[in-house]
């Protein structure tokens, strides 16, 4: 018997202990459907971010426990609000200060309008360190289990439970508010979730080993700035970060052989890709730009739209690229921008004129391998082969990435 | 919830000394600042810079030790504070980032709730 049996488990599965992928996707997807919402109906009724929050991670630790084993229950908002609502009970019962709080609990939470914004905007303030946000947002907003976020982010289980209570223990002390920002400091502040989300994707989509099954932080982050974009539609650096994670992922099929290695962009077989994908990717390109409120996320999209248009690497329009580079670099100067837009320079401008624009990011980029394999490749193509393969070596000794690394050795034996 | 405001500097040598008139401009808009946000506006100190300070150290030692200077090394300084009560930090940060006199950060530092015995409230 489930503790929220009462709520009707649903139809039964039969028992396995070999979990197959459909079941945990479907699990994965009722989570992120709705942890966001129970977490944010509990605060509401509540009035305690961390109660609330720890009540809703106990719910879905019950879940994983039974879900996978007996079936997804027919309505699986109800059966995590019951779970949760009783392990808030357990715990306000302990405790006579709470006598407010247990009668809130005790009614019904009214219907609200989709209150997950305050939630993902109080789990992203800017007074929270980043990985922090990343750690409360994952399992306040998607349900993720401390175990979850450890395994994504190559951490032990205690360093991540110790982020997530320094965090909310943060929010209770210095008096982080659970709400939406005004409109002044809206633009600010959704960027800082912006850059969340863009961080929980590409972890997602460097990710390369597979051990085991395990939820895909891309598909979740592409979720959640698919679920802004809607409950914000003026936002135009929403849409532009949902355009460029679609872009991403409509090439992601080319980024990979068979055999696990890492194809370069200009080797990819373009009939791989989404075309379809990259079309509506486009569409919201051009919705947000008609926005008027030019922003990093919407230019980075565009230049990404610029490769997944073009038939093949030689047909780039590279000037374009570097137009656009230059845009970028006017709204978020940065020398990884700069060295992106030496690449596009040497389509454009050649090799030579390429080296020159890298020479001038020495000093800042001395511990980044991109750049060093950057320099391989120009070297090499110049002629210079002993500084080509020096540079390419110090490139692999930098990387930590297996399939990046893999793609390097070959790259020395060229 | 109340907040303590710090004005921090450093205890830069190199940065030009402020004309009379920008010492009196910064004044005003302080005194201007002030106003406009006297309801959330407890107390208010510009505290005299560093090599006035005095220090009495007291753990370590059989007897309390008076030295001259502050007890904070390095180059930071606070250079005075504010206390404030406010409903929450975004708007402790609000008046942060209006704050106008010449500082190079504001701490935002929220106090601890401590029940004062019966007799020591503040007025």
């Amino acid at each position: 018997m489930t503790e929220a049996g009462e709520v009707g488990s649903g139809p039964r599965a039969a028992r396995s202990t070999a979990l197959p992928a459909t079941v945990h996707a479907a699990v994965a997807a009722a989570f992120r459907e709705e942890a966001g919402h129970l977490t944010a109906a509990l605060v509401r009724s509540l009035g305690d971010f961390d109660l609330a929050e720890e009540s809703v991670q106990e719910a879905v630790v019950q879940a994983l426990e039974h879900w996978p084993r007996e079936g997804i229950p027919t309505r699986p908002a109800a059966w995590l609000l019951t779970v949760a609502r009783r392990r808030a009970l357990n715990r306000l019962s302990r405790d006579t200060r709470y006598a407010a709080k247990l009668s809130a609990l005790v009614r019904e939470p009214a219907p609200e309008p989709d209150d997950r914004l305050q939630l993902i905007f109080t789990c992203c303030h800017p007074a929270l360190r980043r990985e922090w946000q990343v750690a409360l947002t994952l399992r306040a907003v998607f349900g993720f289990t401390t175990g979850e976020i450890a395994r994504a982010f190559v951490a032990s289980e205690e360093a991540v439970a110790q982020r997530i209570v320094r965090a909310k223990r943060k929010i209770a002390s210095a008096g982080i508010p659970y709400r939406m920002p005004g409109p002044e400091e809206l633009p600010g502040r959704l960027s800082e979730v912006l850059a969340v989300l863009y961080l929980l994707f590409n972890e997602g989509h460097l990710a390369t080993s597979g051990s085991g099954w395990r939820r895909d932080l891309s598909e979740d982050a592409l979720w959640l700035t698919g679920l802004l974009c809607r409950l914000l539609p003026g936002e135009p650096e929403a849409l532009g970060l949902l355009a460029l994670m679609r872009l991403h992922l409509a090439r992601a099929d080319a980024r990979f052989t068979e055999t696990g290695d890492l194809v370069r962009l200009a080797d990819q077989d373009r009939s791989l890709w989404d075309h379809e994908a990259i079309r509506e990717a486009v569409a919201l390109i051009e919705r947000a730009a008609a926005m008027r409120g030019a922003g990093p996320y919407q230019v980075e999209a565009a230049i990404a739209a610029c490769h997944a248009e073009a038939p093949s690497f030689e047909s780039t329009d590279w000037m374009q690229v570097v137009a656009l580079y230059d845009l970028l670099l006017e709204l978020e100067p940065s020398p990884v921008v700069r060295l992106n837009r030496a690449l596009a320079v040497w389509r454009v401008a050649g090799a030579q004129a390429a080296l020159r624009e890298l020479d001038g990011l020495a000093g800042e980029l001395d511990g980044y391998h991109i750049y060093h394999a950057a320099r391989g490749e120009l070297l090499s193509e110049m002629g210079r082969d002993e500084q080509a393969r020096a540079a390419r070596l110090q490139a692999h000794d930098l990387t930590h990435n297996p399939a990046e690394r893999a793609l390097l050795r070959q790259r020395l034996l060229l | 919830m109340k907040y303590i405001l710090l004005f921090c500097g450093s205890r830069d040598e190199a940065r030009p000394a402020s004309s009379p008139e920008d010492v009196q401009r910064t004044y005003a808009s302080v005194g201007a600042w002030l106003t406009r946000n006297s309801s959330r506006i407890g107390s208010i100190h510009q505290l005299q810079p560093p090599d006035t300070a005095t220090t009495v150290l007291l753990e370590g030692h059989s007897r309390p030790i008076v030295k001259d200077g502050p007890f904070l090394e390095g180059k930071e300084l606070v250079g005075g504070y504010c206390e404030i009560d406010v409903a929450d930090l975004d708007e402790a940060l609000d008046l942060a980032k209006t704050w106008p006199g010449r500082t190079r950060a504001v701490e935002i530092r929220p106090v601890v709730a401590h029940d004062l015995p019966a007799g020591l409230d503040r007025p």
